[in-house]
């Protein structure tokens, strides 16, 4: 083979490669990232594409929330045990599999927290509110939240929620749905049980006095076990 | 056809077998041949979709009390469990094919034609006792049936009589010769065990569907959503599909040319997806050949030409913000993932609602073995309002070479309301 020809197949050989590479790049360039994040465009629109949360009052934030926690409300939306209907709606057809790595997803996003609202209800209600989710209330048999969402109130691995970040109207929303047995957990229902011995006015102060809290530097739930619960619940296995 | 075969293979050779050696060894054998009965049954359920509708979501398998609202009240699926009080444990294989083949009770009551026994008429006696087996192998559920509620004068069983004398005619499948086995398997599952012209028919106001209309589309009642008709290419006729897209459609819910959502997505999840590949391949066949080549109508929206281009600016506006990041500037998305829009047959039908609830309500694809974890689309309902959704859906539906026609924010909000489960 001449010196010409041989420049000809390395010229011919590099084009080649060069219009693969292109072909490649156009192949990879019309497909969507193969994230979960990506996957999961649908939560992002009200959920914050971190779990953040949005300014809409009944959109909560996922962010941190332990895995276990996630994992059984989105089973919960699937089988419809928990109704919101577009929630309901959006995960009929979804396997298992999937749920545990939405759950997976969003328990691992540290997004930068944002500052919460101003409480709109007087000093004596939020001060209500800070007694009743502090210490409980010994009268009625109303448990503290701390004892279980722990003194940050970032909740406790696997299955106990954090608190942070919430808006109050979706935390009172909820305290009433398992009041009202809307929502439920797996049994026995600890939630049903507190929920039931609250007021309305128990309601509001617990629910404008924990959207008040900023969300602490590091919302990670607190490991199994690390809280002695005051009562059984379903799906916080001991 | 191969399965059909290769079971019927199975059952001649087990039974050879059995008569060769007898006694002992028979017995192990009858379990052989039971378990393999079992197994083909299973897999004709799931064809059938009994689960869909025999199954609450999250209760015990087949232990029915799903509510089924109609346009004639809620109806309460049954327990078809083997327990013997609450489920079907004392029928025998001649009560459930006979079930399954006129719509009788075993005491010759007649049931509603919720239950799909004017396609379930064409299941084959040896398809039906497989199907039996492997539900009388299921546990039995100790679980009363709840009572229907159905409006007057619709509680009234004897109307019955009158809806089959119009709408049901009673028959196994005959096979077409004129046409391939395969077709034939294909048409043997769509019309019968699939039974797709449940709602892919136009359904009338008694609740009928009639067999010259077969497969020409409709508004499922109650649900609000649109099963397309699958004979005319101007919805979701496959004429000009090619097998590859109506197989990975209808087996993984998601395709080059368009993924399932609703009440389909249901379909793909609980029944589609675990078909064979060659039964997959036999619906294909015999759907492509329904659809009757129509090409797209040109006709385009007919809204005066002020009002229309203020409509198109509204909807490119909103387009540009919010559904070109993954569908593209010019609506030709990222298949399989993100669906085309421009020349889509379901976004450019007469009937606008598939469209709309798609940008209302969002919505995964179903996970399936072939797309385990599907990329879902957003809701807007919360978003964007009933004029920006008007305008979106009507730009969509007429941009890139779509000839669907404008849509009314009246339209939109309408179906704000539109059930979601």
């Amino acid at each position: 083979m001449n010196a010409a020809l041989r420049l000809a197949a390395v010229l011919l050989s590099l084009s080649a490669s060069l219009l693969a590479s292109r072909a490649g790049f156009a192949q990879a360039s019309v497909h969507p990232p193969d994230t979960i994040a990506a996957r999961l465009q649908a939560c992002a629109a009200c959920h914050g594409d971190q779990g953040q949360g949005t300014d809409n009052d009944y959109f909560p934030r996922l962010a941190g929330k332990p895995a276990g926690y996630l994992f059984n409300q989105l089973l919960a939306f699937k089988q419809s045990r928990r109704r919101y209907p577009p929630m309901n709606y959006l995960l009929q057809y979804q396997s298992d599999g999937y749920l545990h790595a939405m759950a997976a997803y969003f328990t691992a996003e540290r997004p930068p927290p944002s500052a919460p609202p101003i409480p709109t209800v007087s000093d004596a209600v939020l001060a209500r509110g800070k007694l009743l989710v502090t210490k409980g209330d010994p009268a009625t048999g109303v448990p503290p939240c701390a004892n279980c969402h722990g003194p940050s109130f970032t909740g406790m691995e696997p299955a106990i929620p954090g608190l942070v970040g919430l808006h109050a109207s979706y935390i009172s929303a909820q305290l009433g749905a398992f009041r009202y047995g809307t929502r439920t957990a797996i049994e026995p229902d600890c939630m049903q049980v507190v929920a039931a011995l609250l007021t309305e006015a128990d309601v509001t102060a617990v629910a404008t006095y924990l959207s008040s809290l900023p969300v602490p530097a590091d919302p990670s739930p607190l490991p199994q076990g690390s809280l002695p619960m005051p009562l059984p619940c379903g799906s916080e296995p001991k | 056809m191969r399965h059909a075969i290769s079971l019927r293979a199975l059952v001649r050779f087990s039974g050879a077998v059995l008569m060769l050696f007898g006694g002992l060894v028979g017995s192990a054998r009858a379990d052989s041949t039971d378990a393999a009965l079992v197994k083909e049954g299973e897999y004709l359920a799931r064809a059938g979709d009994c689960v869909a509708c025999h199954t609450s979501p999250g209760g015990p398998l087949f232990a029915g009390g799903l509510p089924m609202p109609t346009p004639f009240g809620t109806l309460y699926s049954t327990n078809i469990t083997p327990d013997k009080e609450t489920g079907i444990g004392n029928w025998t294989a001649d009560n459930f094919y006979s079930l399954l083949h006129t719509g009788r009770m075993p005491d010759g009551g007649l049931i509603y034609p919720a239950m799909p026994f004017g396609s379930y008429t064409k299941v084959t006696r040896k398809d039906a006792d497989a199907i039996f087996a492997y539900i009388r192998s299921v546990p039995a559920v100790h679980l009363p049936n709840r009572p229907n509620e159905l409006r007057f004068p619709y509680n009234n069983r004897s109307l019955i009589l009158g809806w089959r004398t119009l709408f049901f005619s009673e028959g196994e499948y005959q096979p077409d010769s004129s046409k391939s086995a395969e077709w034939n398997r294909g048409a043997y599952l769509v019309q019968g065990l699939g039974h797709c012209t449940m709602c892919h028919s136009p359904i009338n106001a008694l609740g009928g569907t009639s067999e010259s209309r077969a497969f020409q589309g409709g508004l499922i009642p109650m649900q609000q959503w649109y099963a397309p008709s699958l004979t005319s290419d101007k919805e979701a006729g496959l004429g000009d599909w090619s097998i590859k897209d109506i197989t990975d459609l209808l087996g993984a819910g998601v395709s080059a040319r368009g993924a399932v959502y609703g009440p389909m997505a249901e379909v793909v999840y609980d029944s589609l997806q675990y078909l064979t590949p060659e039964d997959l391949q036999a619906m294909a066949v015999y759907l492509k050949s329904l659809g009757q080549g129509n090409p797209m109508d040109t006709s385009g929206a007919a809204l005066p030409s002020a009002e229309s281009s203020l409509l198109m600016a509204l909807g490119k506006t909103v387009y540009d913000a919010r559904c070109a990041s993954c569908h593209g500037p010019s609506g030709a998305g990222m298949p399989p993932q993100y669906p085309p829009l421009a020349g889509n047959q379901s976004i450019q039908m007469e009937s606008a609602v598939n469209p709309i609830r798609m940008v209302l309500n969002g919505g995964f694809p179903p996970a399936t073995a072939g797309n385990p974890k599907p990329y879902g689309m957003p809701p807007f309902a919360q978003i964007l309002s009933d004029d920006e959704i008007a305008a979106v859906v009507s730009y969509i539906r007429s941009s890139w070479g779509n000839h669907g026609a404008a849509v009314s924010a009246d339209q939109a909000n309408a179906l704000r309301s539109a059930p979601l489960d």
